[in-house]
């Protein structure tokens, strides 16, 4: 079973069928990368959602605050030009979706998956971090000019809990 | 006649979207009621007369199934169609939902047509339309 293959296919197509069905635009398929261990500053707005079952981990939503509105305007079919409650809960319900579209599809290779309630930052020059993930999957996808990432970092819980003992596997870091 | 709806999500995004889709269908609708979770659609629910429910499953406080518990073990509301909106794709928590008496469900994401069908299927035999 090759687990990144099967996430990044699942990442192309969750972010498609959630673009096409609900935003209005067509999406992808995006770039997929390894990122290793060290976090990037980030501009924007973020979002993360925990992944637990026998495997467990992040997934992660980032863009530009320009993009998170154009988003929401879409989705909302709202004027919105400036990043508030509305935009922020609007990133919130795509990160449920998209990495629910991946949870969904990775059920079918290692059993039932659990997700968390999406947590959403939005600043400026700021870095997260996952405490015990060494390996993100990022799927880079070009939109207006703009670029949505998606990422996950996902292992089997034993080495979960041998890489981080005692932490929660998708607790975040944040350093602002 | 027309009906009062209630959108359960803890998502203000989609009760927005939802309601603006419910405009759409058709249907003789007097308010949509929006709720945050379970234990706030309760207390709509105490306060309304309730013709159809919307929810969705993972919610904050108190769940959509546990929502749909409640509904259907309380003589008053036992009737009230539920359809559960929801990400999931496991097949434990849809079968559990309608184990538990849901009048159907749509998956995340939707499109205002697979809502219109769904509940054009659903209220042809709970509401007049």
């Amino acid at each position: 079973m090759n687990v990144h293959q099967i996430i990044v296919d699942s990442i192309n197509e969750a972010v498609c069928n959630v673009f096409s069905t609900m935003v209005g635009g067509d999406l992808g398929p995006g770039t997929d990368s390894v990122a290793l261990g060290a976090p990037e500053a980030s501009d924007g707005v973020v979002s993360f959602i925990g992944i637990a079952g026998r495997w467990a981990g992040t997934g992660s939503l980032s863009c530009s605050s320009g993009m998170a509105c154009a988003i929401c305007s879409r989705l909302l079919m709202t004027e919105t030009t400036a990043v508030n409650e509305e935009v922020l809960d609007a990133v919130a319900e795509l990160t449920n979706m998209i990495i629910g579209g991946v949870k969904n599809d990775l059920e079918r290779h290692v059993g039932s998956l659990g997700l968390s309630i999406p947590t959403v930052v939005f600043g400026r020059n700021f870095k997260t971090r996952s405490v015990g993930s060494t390996e993100w999957i990022v799927v880079r996808f070009p939109w207006n000019d703009q670029e949505l990432a998606v990422k996950v970092s996902l292992a089997p819980s034993e080495r979960v809990a041998q890489l981080a003992p005692h932490v929660p596997t998708h607790a975040c870091a944040m350093d602002v | 006649m027309e009906s009062d709806v209630l959108v359960v999500d803890d998502s203000a995004a989609i009760r927005k979207i939802l309601q603006r889709v419910l405009r759409q269908t058709g249907m003789a609708i007097r308010a949509i009621h929006e709720a945050g979770d379970g234990r706030e659609a309760l207390a709509v629910l105490a306060a309304n007369r309730i013709d159809l429910v919307l929810t969705d499953i993972n919610m904050p406080t108190m769940d959509g199934l546990q929502l749909l518990k409640s509904l259907k073990g309380t003589e008053e509301w036992r009737e009230i169609p539920v359809v559960m909106i929801t990400t999931e794709g496991g097949e434990t928590k849809v079968a559990e939902a309608v184990r538990l008496g849901a009048a159907g469900y749509v998956r995340k994401p939707f499109t205002a047509d697979q809502i219109k069908e769904k509940l054009a299927g659903i209220l042809e035999l709970a509401l007049p339309l």
